[in-house]
C-alpha cells in the first residue's frame, strides 16, 4: 500500500497572483485528491451595499477586481439600469464596449505572461508584459487611470472620446498586432511550450458543461457559449462568432485565448467604425424597486450580478457570482491524477482571479 | 429589457425533483445565491443556451433543513457550502461537507450569527 | 523568438529608471486634488459626494480639508463643485514619510 502525504499549495506561491489553498493528497508524485479553501481576502463586499447608495456603489464594484475591473462596473450599472428602466444612450453603449475589449486584450495579455512564467519561461513572461504596457497607455489616454477607469456611472459614461482620441487608438492597435502577434506566435508553435501543454489536463465536453466551467474552460473543450451574444450594451450590432476548439487540454485553452486577443481588435474596429454622434449619459431620477439578474462575458467567462432593490437608496442585496468561482470545481476535477509538477499550470489554465472570487 | 428571465417560486420539498429534471433537459447551474429578508429567500439560477430560469424558494427561518442538489450537479458543494458558512442555512448531505471551514477566517462560522450581549463585568473592571 | 530577442539586445530598455529619469503623465491622468479657496462657497457638496470621506468642510471656521491618502481620485468632488474651484492635477501626489491632511482657509 503507498503511502499518502499531503502538500499544502498556497496560499503564497510565487506562481499565484493571488492567495488561494489547496490541499494536495499525494501517492509519490501523482495528485489523487485536491481540496480548496478560500477566504484568505475577503473584504465583505456585499455587505457593503447596506451602507453605500447605489449611486456611489459604482466605485466599490469597480474595485472588487483589479484585473477584470470595468466590466464589473459596467455589469452594476447595467442591472441597476433595467430595473430602474433607464435607457442608455447609444453612444455611451458603444464607448463601454470599447473599453471592456481593451480591458479583454490586457487581461488576456497579464494571463499569457503568469502563464509563461508558470511553466519557466520568463523571458517570454517579461515581453508579454512590455506589450502590455502600450495598451495601458491607451487606457489611461483615454479615462486616466491605469487599471481602475472610473468612467462609468449609473446612466452611461463619465468621459468621451472625441474623433481624433478614436483615430490614435485605431493607428496604435495597428502596431500592437504585429508585436502581440510575434508574441503568440511563440506560444503556438514552440516545441518546448508545446511539450508543457499538450496532452495536460483534459477535460471533455460533457464534464465540462457538467461541472458548471464557464468561459475559456468551457469553449476550449468544444462547447461554444458566450455572454456577449445575449447583446447587451451595443453588441447587438457587431459580427463576431465565439471561438472554440476541441481537444479541451491547457494548449486548447491557451489558444482560445490568443484567438481571442485578435478577436478583440477586430471588435474594436467595428465599433469604432461604427459608433454615433449624442449625448453621454441619461439622468438618474428617483429609487429602484424590483430585482434583475445581469449577466455579462468578463475576459475569465460569465458573471452575474443579481440586485434586489426595494424603494430605498440602498440596494437590498448585492450578489457577485464570478466565474473563477465557477471554474474551481472543474480544477478540482482536473487535478486529479496529475502530477506535482503540472499543478502549477493546472491553477493557471482556469485563469484564477481569487479576489473577484472572495469579494 | 435585455433578455428574457423566468423567475419561478416553489416549494422546498420539489427542488430535487424540479432540479434532476432540468439536467435532463440539458440545464446547466449558474449559482445558487440567498437574501435575509423578513425571511430567507434562495435562489436556484440554470442556464441552457442562453434560456435564463430561476427557481426561488422562501424559507420562514433558517432552522428549516434543505436538501442538497450536489448529487445531481456535483459543483453545486461550493455554493452550499459558502450558504452554510455566510448565513448558517442547513443544508443536508452535501457531498463534500467542509462543516464550517471553508472560508479560513479567523471569525469562526457562521457569519451572521444574533448579536450577543456585552458581558458586564468588563465594564466594571475599567 | 530569436528575432525578439536579437532586437532587444540592440533596443534602448523598456523601463525608465525614476526617479532619476523622468515620468511622462497623460493629459487626463486623475491624479492630486486641488482647490481654489478663495472661490468656495463652503457649501459642503464634495463632502457629501466623497465616497471615502477625505473631504472635512467647516463653515464656522471657514477652512476645507482633505485627506490625501483616503482619496482615490475618483472625481466626483470635482464633478459636484457648483462653483467649480476643485480640479484634478494630472500628477500623482508626493510620497512622503508623515500621514498629514492639508488645511486650506478662506482669505
Amino acid at each position: 500500500m503507498t503511502k499518502r502525504t499531503i502538500i499544502p499549495f498556497g496560499p503564497q506561491h510565487p506562481v499565484l497572483p493571488e492567495p488561494i489553498h489547496l490541499d494536495l493528497v499525494m501517492e509519490d508524485e501523482k495528485v489523487v485528491q485536491a481540496i480548496p479553501s478560500i477566504g484568505f481576502i475577503h473584504r465583505g463586499l456585499e455587505k457593503l451595499v447596506e451602507k453605500k447608495d447605489f449611486v456611489e456603489y459604482v466605485y466599490v464594484a469597480e474595485r472588487i477586481c483589479g484585473i477584470c475591473s470595468f466590466i464589473h462596473g459596467m455589469t452594476y450599472c447595467l442591472a441597476v439600469e433595467e430595473i430602474m428602466k433607464l435607457e442608455v444612450p447609444e453612444r455611451a453603449s458603444y464607448l463601454r464596449v470599447i473599453w471592456s475589449e481593451m480591458s479583454r486584450i490586457h487581461s488576456h495579455l497579464l494571463w499569457l505572461g503568469l502563464f509563461a512564467d508558470s511553466f519557466g519561461f520568463e523571458s517570454l513572461f517579461m515581453h508579454s508584459w512590455r506589450v502590455r504596457e502600450g495598451i495601458l497607455d491607451i487606457i489611461e489616454e483615454t479615462t486616466g487611470g491605469r487599471v481602475i477607469f472610473g468612467s462609468c456611472k449609473v446612466g452611461g459614461v463619465r468621459k468621451d472620446i472625441d474623433k481624433a482620441g478614436l483615430e490614435i487608438i485605431l493607428k496604435k492597435l495597428e502596431k500592437y498586432e504585429k508585436e502581440i502577434k510575434e508574441i503568440t506566435d511563440v506560444f503556438i508553435n514552440d516545441s518546448t511550450v508545446k511539450h508543457r501543454l499538450i496532452g495536460v489536463g483534459i477535460l471533455t465536453k460533457e464534464e465540462a458543461y457538467a461541472l458548471g466551467a464557464v468561459g475559456p474552460t468551457l469553449r476550449g473543450s468544444g462547447v461554444s457559449q458566450d455572454m456577449r451574444k445575449l447583446g447587451y450594451a451595443a453588441y447587438k450590432n457587431i459580427n463576431f462568432e465565439p471561438i472554440t476548439e476541441t481537444s479541451g487540454d491547457s494548449y486548447a485553452r491557451c489558444v482560445v485565448r490568443i484567438k481571442e486577443l485578435f478577436q478583440s481588435i477586430d471588435i474594436i474596429r467595428q465599433a469604432i467604425a461604427k459608433i454615433p454622434e449624442g449625448p453621454l449619459e441619461v439622468k438618474v431620477t428617483g429609487t429602484p424597486n424590483g430585482e434583475y439578474f445581469a449577466r455579462t462575458e468578463q475576459p475569465r467567462g460569465e458573471v452575474v450580478y443579481y440586485a434586489k432593490a426595494n424603494g430605498t437608496k440602498f440596494l437590498q442585496r448585492l450578489r457577485v457570482r464570478t466565474p473563477t468561482f465557477a471554474n474551481v470545481g472543474p480544477l478540482v476535477k482536473v487535478l486529479q491524477g496529475c502530477e506535482l509538477a503540472d499543478v502549477p499550470v493546472l491553477v493557471l489554465t482556469i485563469d484564477p482571479c481569487i479576489s473577484c472570487t472572495e469579494r | 429589457m435585455t433578455e428574457e428571465q423566468t423567475i419561478v417560486p416553489i416549494k422546498p420539498e420539489e427542488l430535487v425533483g424540479r432540479v434532476t429534471e432540468l439536467n435532463k433537459a440539458g440545464y446547466r447551474l449558474v449559482q445558487i445565491c440567498a437574501t435575509k429578508t423578513d425571511n430567507i429567500e434562495l435562489n436556484y439560477t440554470f442556464d441552457n443556451k442562453y434560456r435564463f430560469m430561476d427557481l426561488k424558494i422562501a424559507l420562514p427561518s433558517v432552522e428549516v433543513e434543505i436538501p442538497s442538489i450536489s448529487s445531481v450537479y456535483w459543483s453545486a458543494f461550493l455554493y452550499e457550502n459558502e450558504l452554510k458558512d455566510l448565513f448558517n442555512i442547513k443544508v443536508k448531505d452535501i457531498v463534500i461537507d467542509y462543516k464550517g471551514t471553508f472560508y479560513k477566517t479567523s471569525v469562526k462560522w457562521p457569519f451572521n450569527p444574533p448579536a450577543p450581549e456585552k458581558p458586564k463585568e468588563e465594564k466594571k473592571n475599567d | 523568438m530569436t528575432k525578439t530577442i536579437l532586437k532587444s539586445l540592440c533596443m534602448k530598455p523598456a523601463t525608465v529608471k525614476y526617479p532619476f529619469g523622468p515620468r511622462e503623465y497623460h493629459k487626463r491622468t486623475r491624479g492630486k486634488v486641488f482647490i481654489d479657496v478663495d472661490q468656495c462657497i463652503l457649501c459642503s457638496l464634495c463632502q457629501r459626494k466623497c465616497p471615502t470621506g477625505a473631504i472635512v468642510v467647516n463653515r464656522n471656521d471657514k477652512t476645507w480639508e482633505i485627506d490625501p491618502y483616503r482619496c482615490i481620485s475618483c472625481g466626483a468632488c470635482v464633478e459636484a463643485c457648483p462653483k467649480k474651484c476643485l480640479r484634478l492635477d494630472n500628477k500623482y501626489s508626493k510620497t512622503s514619510t508623515k500621514k498629514e491632511k492639508e488645511l486650506f482657509r478662506h482669505a
